[in-house]
């Protein structure tokens, strides 16, 4: 595990931070003391899990979600939360040069030694592949003399196909109780991870465990 | 949230009559709904804070739930309502939720405009 000085997590989503890094986060401030910054380009307003019972509607999913993101950074160690103030669904929507000149700032600002984010294109939700696209193009705007590492996570199905095996995989093992405790604190999202479960078993996945285990990134060479 | 009342629900949508109303509309069956059924595709929508002047509302069905205003210019209708929220005199939040409680289609009514954001400082 390389050293890292400053990890900045870049999603679209309070949630995604949680289910993609939140082992290779916990594991690198453990080892190297790496600082962590955690930024969201929404609230996940519009998103259809409320929790069973619910434990929100339509105009109070934001707040909740904002806190249950503060809980799950606890859990984490996050040193820093950003609320960029995106609306959820709209990314796609937003000027491509808008979004990544924002995004440029914000990671000038924190300045990391690596981001992390989605894989354009591979990653379902659009969403996802926005926000992947505007940090490509941000990152793309710093030069490159001054410019952190790009990981990005790919999460569709031909991902493999399309780009190879990922680069980089942690085996979090020894962080699972922590990063199960983290993606808890996600009250309103935990229908989810029932459902993505159901998923692994009908895709044949014995292993259903494995996608929260095994945390892969493909290194992004701008 | 409760399960719907239609005699709340239909006292609730008879203080609109007459009024300018915002309405939030929306239909979704889940963003991942291609990606967990193969070629089934993601259909959804949203309007937000459409300006409507009601004519008159009602409730119709037993659970699940239809209801349709009619409106000064036109109609709106939603079904496979199964819950409601309501502020006395201001807002009628209509749900529909599946087994699994996610949300298939949601009509919110208000005379006072929905929020854009919230407040992220």
């Amino acid at each position: 595990m390389n050293q890292e000085r400053h990890i900045l997590l870049l999603f679209p989503h309070p949630d995604d931070e949680t289910f993609s890094a939140a082992g290779t986060v916990m594991m690198h401030k453990k080892k190297h003391g790496t600082k962590v910054t955690v930024a969201s380009l929404t609230l996940g307003e519009m998103g259809r899990n409320w929790g069973n019972p619910p434990v929100a509607n339509r105009e109070t999913l934001p707040l909740v979600r904002r806190e249950e993101m503060a809980n799950a950074s606890e859990v984490m160690g996050v040193d820093e939360i950003r609320h960029l103030g995106y609306r959820d669904k709209t990314l796609e929507f937003e000027e491509l040069d808008t979004v990544a000149a924002h995004l440029k700032e914000v990671i000038m600002d924190v300045n990391p030694s690596l981001v992390i984010t989605f894989y354009p294109g591979l990653s379902i939700h659009p969403d996802h592949d926005a926000t992947g696209a505007a940090v490509v193009e941000a990152m793309k705007r710093i030069p490159e003399n001054e410019r952190p590492k790009l990981h990005t996570k790919a999460i569709d199905a031909r991902s493999v196909e399309e780009i190879g095996e990922p680069d980089i995989e942690y085996d979090i093992g020894d962080w699972m109780d922590r990063k199960l405790e983290a993606i808890a604190a996600h009250e309103s999202q935990m229908q989810e991870v029932t459902a993505i479960t159901k998923q692994k078993l009908a895709e044949g996945d014995e292993d259903t465990e494995a996608w929260i285990r095994y945390e892969q990134f493909w290194i992004y060479e701008l | 949230m409760k399960n719907i009342q239609a005699d709340a629900v239909q006292t609730a949508l008879n203080t609109f009559k007459g009024q300018q109303i915002y309405v939030h509309f929306e239909l979704t069956n889940g963003a991942y709904a291609a990606y967990r059924h193969g070629k089934f595709q993601a259909s959804g929508g949203f309007v937000r804070n459409a300006r409507v002047n009601v004519l008159h509302g009602k409730i119709s069905g037993d659970d699940p739930f239809r209801v349709g205003l009619k409106t000064e210019d036109g109609w709106i209708f939603a079904e496979g309502l199964t819950a409601f929220e309501e502020k006395a005199n201001e807002s009628l939040y209509l749900y529909g939720l599946d087994e699994q409680g996610k949300l298939s289609v949601a009509l919110q009514l208000s005379t006072v405009p929905f929020e854009e954001g919230v407040d992220t400082t």
